[in-house]
């Protein structure tokens, strides 16, 4: 795309107030279970912000309760500064979202099913509602298959539909849980180069996935929630700095490396073949080579990683199959 | 995707630009909804049944030599004489099944139906509030319940026509009106059936709020709309006869007397109009307080 227009214009109203804040919210349904524990969210304007958990995390439910579908136990929230649900008649128009996938008629086009979602929005003006449809179906690459019924739609052409209707107004902010679901790999990239273009032209995405390599490629800020309950929330880069950078040494002495290090103060340190790993935890890497090959250890590789979002997702949600709740 | 830049303006605009005329769109909503209930094909079959009526009811006494006075439905030996009565006739045969099962089946459909293609969620964040939500749909199921009785009076007077003379209408009292007058009473006559199917309707939407399973909706109102008649045909329970929602249904009967009295007539609006208040307001407040979870 040609960025003809120039940065986005601030918001005019208070740009520094969250696009999306809940204090303390939290879903008890009625047979007691609870879904969502005491989520604090700040997600700040113009970042685009991957909410992130394991299956049955309650991703979903924050969503639901976000956009005013599904009313919280307890808690408070405001989308673009504006408190919810009292809120929602007036802000959810510069909201768009995508729940829990698309859902739309299935006898119907695609095109009609957009016109009945522009025709159920009773500030939409009816002169332009055309050239929008058409702008929307074409960003998504569905133009051609406008007058398909949904029904004939492929899994990604229905998230491509469900995406398209997020477009049909201008929004500040883009709700989009799980938006690459059932998309092959060119669609993946096509919805991630669409979450950037959206972000450039300044609106903030808050974008749900249990796809970490989805969020790492397209996010600024990251949560991560585990068993209903926020476990982490910031930058990326800062979410992955939580961790204790580790050490990997490649050797033909594993077990001689292994006493050495853990002679150097590194508690954790075990072969796994012909390596061995070690949580740093504060020593200098050039202090422990040394102290390697003066202790006669045959060294043919020594490696710092740095742990990656990946590694602070699962040693936040675990790593197992289980399904927490 | 699409590299087109045109909409790139389309996203940003925080607001106010491009977002809103300022002023609402009358109507357009209530228009989807209309276009939504009749361009089913299913909502169109009802309608092509309940118009059958009249025209097998027609075509059977057409063929047969015997008028059969005394028996089968009511005005039934009438219609060789003029064929207006078939109208009268058809409307006496669908309202105890036909009818309310064609109104169970689209009332239920209404917000149980959204609820199970998951579209009702969509709906809510567009946004649409669930208060107007409701109404939007009740006004398309009244619409439906008009449009179905007035086909059935059409049907039945051109069948009526076609088949059978037909002229100046001889009344229940007595009295014989000219066939222009006898036209716009039985305007009336599916006015006032279209009219006692409101509460029905009204119901129907309550159970639509209640279940995400469309076909629990409809046979839930439709078994009301039975369990009701039958209450009605029991004398021992006559205290409660009044009250339920079918007990004057064929008060029509009335607007073919001169003078006509008004008086059951009334109260047959009056409970109508009673029952929508209540279940509309049992609906709304089903649906406000619910959670939108599928």
């Amino acid at each position: 795309m040609t960025q003809t227009a120039p940065a986005a214009a601030p918001p005019t109203d208070a740009p520094t107030t969250p696009a999306l804040a809940a204090h303390g919210l939290t879903k008890r349904f009625r047979g007691g279970q609870l879904a969502v524990a005491d989520v604090d969210l700040e997600v700040p304007r113009g970042s685009v912000f991957g909410f992130l958990g394991p299956n049955g995390s309650g991703k979903t439910t924050t969503i639901r309760m976000l956009l005013g579908l599904v009313a919280p136990t307890s808690g408070s929230w405001e989308l673009l500064g504006v408190p919810m649900p009292s809120g929602g008649a007036q802000v959810l128009r510069r909201v768009g979202a995508l729940i829990e996938g698309p859902a739309f008629h299935p006898y119907r086009s695609g095109w009609a099913n957009l016109r009945r979602l522009d025709d159920a929005d009773r500030l939409a003006d009816p002169r332009t509602t055309r050239q929008r449809i058409g702008a929307a179906l074409e960003r998504v690459g569905l133009a051609a298959a406008a007058a398909k019924a949904y029904r004939q739609y492929s899994l990604g052409m229905r998230q491509r539909l469900g995406i398209a209707a997020t477009l049909l107004q201008p929004r500040e902010l883009l709700v989009l849980d799980e938006p690459t679901n059932g998309l092959d790999p060119q669609g993946t990239r096509e919805v991630r180069a669409l979450i950037r273009e959206l972000a450039r032209e300044g609106a903030t995405v808050f974008v749900s996935s249990h796809l970490l390599g989805e969020v790492e490629q397209v996010c600024t800020h990251a949560a991560i929630l585990s068993a209903g309950r926020l476990v982490a929330q910031g930058r990326l880069a800062d979410l992955g700095a939580g961790a204790d950078p580790r050490l990997r040494v490649d050797t033909v002495e594993p077990d001689l490396a292994v006493r050495v290090l853990t002679g150097l103060g590194l508690g954790d340190a075990e072969r796994r073949g012909d390596s061995v790993e070690a949580t740093l935890d504060g020593v200098a890497p050039e202090r422990a080579c040394e102290l390697l090959v003066h202790a006669g250890v045959p060294v043919r590789g020594l490696a710092v990683r740095r742990p990656s979002l990946e590694d602070s997702y699962v040693s936040l949600t675990g790593e197992g199959f289980d399904v927490n709740q | 995707m699409s590299t087109s830049s045109a909409p790139v303006h389309a996203v940003r605009a925080p607001r106010g630009e491009g977002i809103a005329r300022g002023r609402p769109t009358v109507g357009r909503f209530f228009r989807s909804e209309l276009g939504m209930v009749f361009g089913r094909r299913r909502n169109l079959a009802l309608l092509l049944v309940l118009s059958a009526v009249p025209v097998l009811i027609g075509l059977a006494i057409k063929l047969s030599s015997s008028p059969g006075a005394g028996e089968g439905p009511q005005f039934i030996d009438r219609i060789a004489g003029n064929g207006l009565f078939l109208s009268l006739t058809a409307m006496i045969v669908v309202l105890p099944l036909f009818l309310p099962l064609a109104v169970a089946v689209v009332a239920g459909d209404a917000v149980a139906g959204e609820a199970s293609l998951g579209t009702l969620r969509y709906l809510l964040v567009v946004p649409v509030r669930r208060g107007r939500l409701l109404l939007v749909k009740y006004a398309a199921v009244l619409a439906f319940c008009l449009v179905a009785v007035l086909l059935v009076a059409a049907a039945g007077a051109l069948t009526g026509l076609t088949l059978f003379p037909v002229g100046p209408v001889t009344l229940l009292s007595g009295s014989t009106i000219p066939l222009a007058e006898a036209m716009a009473r039985m305007l009336m006559v599916a006015g006032y059936v279209g009219m006692s199917m409101a509460g029905l309707a009204a119901i129907g939407l309550l159970m639509s709020t209640l279940t995400e399973v469309p076909i629990g909706a409809m046979a839930a109102t439709l078994t009301l709309s039975i369990a009701s008649q039958v209450l009605d045909s029991i004398p021992q329970v006559a205290a409660i006869h009044p009250w339920l929602f079918s007990h004057r249904w064929l008060a029509f009967g009335d607007l073919l007397r001169q003078p006509v009295p008004t008086h059951e007539l009334a109260l047959g609006i009056g409970t109508q109009v009673a029952y929508v208040a209540l279940f509309l307001a049992l609906a709304w407040n089903r649906l406000d307080a619910k959670d939108v979870s599928c």
